[in-house]
């Protein structure tokens, strides 16, 4: 019954996630082909690269009338320096626009992200409907997780005299249900892994609301009740302090004061480490918006860093191109998983009704 | 479902999870091994995670071998 109910009531969701998941493996790929992750030239031997303070000109002369948010280094292309501008500070996320930038030549390289795959990761995140969405879809992959519990309990009385893998093929019926038990079986780590992640992923903005309740407003006590600042330090100050604080570090991000990320009157450098686990775990670096100079760096509280960690095992962008095409098929196996658990219980529901109309007594559902 | 329970051998805990814990447990140290370490653990985290890709083929091929 749980494993019915649990799977009924989340079947369509969960199918429009995988569906959606799956082009979303390949977003880095499919937005490079399509243009929307632009590359920076070929740097001339001994270039310098340009200040920062340049680029966020630049950015800014580029779409006049807006604000910075962030500023951003890409990872695998530290090269392409991407500006988030927005119509204020704390605009919504979703009238922001992200230009790359050149860091040797400070040249606009064009826009990052939006296309199609925009599209797939909205209908992913929250169907375009916000944070009640996102909540929702988070609800959705939480009852995932009780079918997948609920399935291996299940396992048992249902396969307990068959050999594990054996597929018949006596009826169509038959047929399915053994590949719903194969499938399930040997993609439950996989699905439950990615599930949670992706559950704890809808909890994000809570998170960030409770890092910002807490940890980041004891942090900037000292400034409760000054005026946000009213003109900037230069970029390329504040980061090189941050590089101070936190040595062997490279910069993940920049909030500007008063973004999301920050309070108002300080610059959150987010620094980052290399391997492919520090380089998730971020160190925030508070910087006084007018001066540049630190004004603490905590590490970050153990629900963020679990939610930092559990990005990559949910993307599945962390191990190459070949741990991308095996996230795919495996995510195509969990379709099919939910797939034939629908087909089953319709071809369950029909026998019961016909059931129910030669004899009343077995309308109870049979286990 | 009625088909699923033939009267032959009871089955045991072994034989009805250990093939599907096995698998588990390899996904779970490949999900892990790409993340730790970078270089060997990626090639682990392949191995480990086509386990399942692997093994479902396998098993569809040799149910193919047989009906022929």
């Amino acid at each position: 019954m749980v494993h019915t109910w649990s799977s009924l009531i989340s079947t369509l969701f969960l199918l429009l996630l995988c569906i959606t998941g799956l082009p979303l493996i390949f977003h880095h790929e499919v937005d490079e082909l399509l243009g929307y992750d632009p590359k920076p030239e070929i740097a001339q031997p001994g270039a310098v690269k340009r200040s920062i303070d340049e680029i966020a000109r630049t950015a800014l002369a580029h779409d006049p009338g807006r604000v910075l948010q962030y500023i951003s280094w890409d990872k695998d292309e530290p090269n392409n320096v991407i500006a988030f501008t927005n119509n204020k500070v704390d605009g919504d996320p979703d009238a922001a626009t992200l230009r790359a930038y050149d860091a040797h030549t400070a040249k606009p390289l064009g826009p990052v992200g939006g296309g199609p795959m925009l599209i797939f990761l909205k209908l992913h995140v929250d169907m375009f409907a916000g944070q009640p969405g996102k909540l929702f879809l988070g609800a959705m992959g939480f009852l995932f997780l009780v079918a997948i519990v609920s399935g291996v309990v299940l396992y048992w009385p249902f396969t307990r005299r068959l050999k594990f893998g054996t597929l018949r093929d006596k009826s169509r019926r038959i047929a399915w249900f053994d590949w719903h038990n194969l499938l399930g079986a040997v993609t439950i780590a996989w699905a439950l892994v990615v599930g949670a992640t992706g559950v704890i992923n809808t909890l994000a903005e809570v998170m960030l609301g409770q890092w910002k309740a807490n940890e980041l407003a004891d942090m900037v006590k000292p400034y409760a009740g000054k005026p946000p600042p009213v003109h900037l330090a230069s970029l390329d100050t504040t980061l090189a302090n941050a590089h101070k604080t936190a040595p062997g570090m490279n910069v993940s991000f920049v909030a500007f004061p008063g973004t999301p990320f920050t309070s108002s009157h300080h610059f959150a450098v987010f620094m980052r480490g290399d391997t492919p686990l520090t380089s998730r775990l971020l160190k925030p670096v508070l910087l006084d918006g007018e001066t540049g100079e630190v004004s603490d760096a905590r590490d970050l509280p153990v629900y963020l860093k679990a939610l930092l960690v559990s990005q990559p095992l949910h993307f599945g962008d962390y191990g190459g191109m070949p741990l991308k095409i095996i996230w795919a098929l495996l995510d195509v196996m969990t379709i099919v998983v939910i797939g034939s658990g629908l087909y089953l219980w319709i071809v369950k529901r029909r026998k019961h009704r016909s059931h129910a109309i030669a004899k009343q007594p077995s309308l109870q559902p049979a286990r | 479902m009625i088909d699923a329970r033939k009267p032959r051998s009871s089955g045991n805990w072994l034989t009805v999870y250990g093939g599907p814990l096995l698998i588990g447990a390899l996904s779970i140290a490949g999900l892990l091994s790409a993340l730790l370490y970078e270089g060997l653990g990626r090639y682990f985290s392949w191995l480990t995670l086509g386990a399942p890709v692997a093994l479902t083929a396998w098993f569809y091929a040799r149910r193919k071998r047989q009906r022929f």
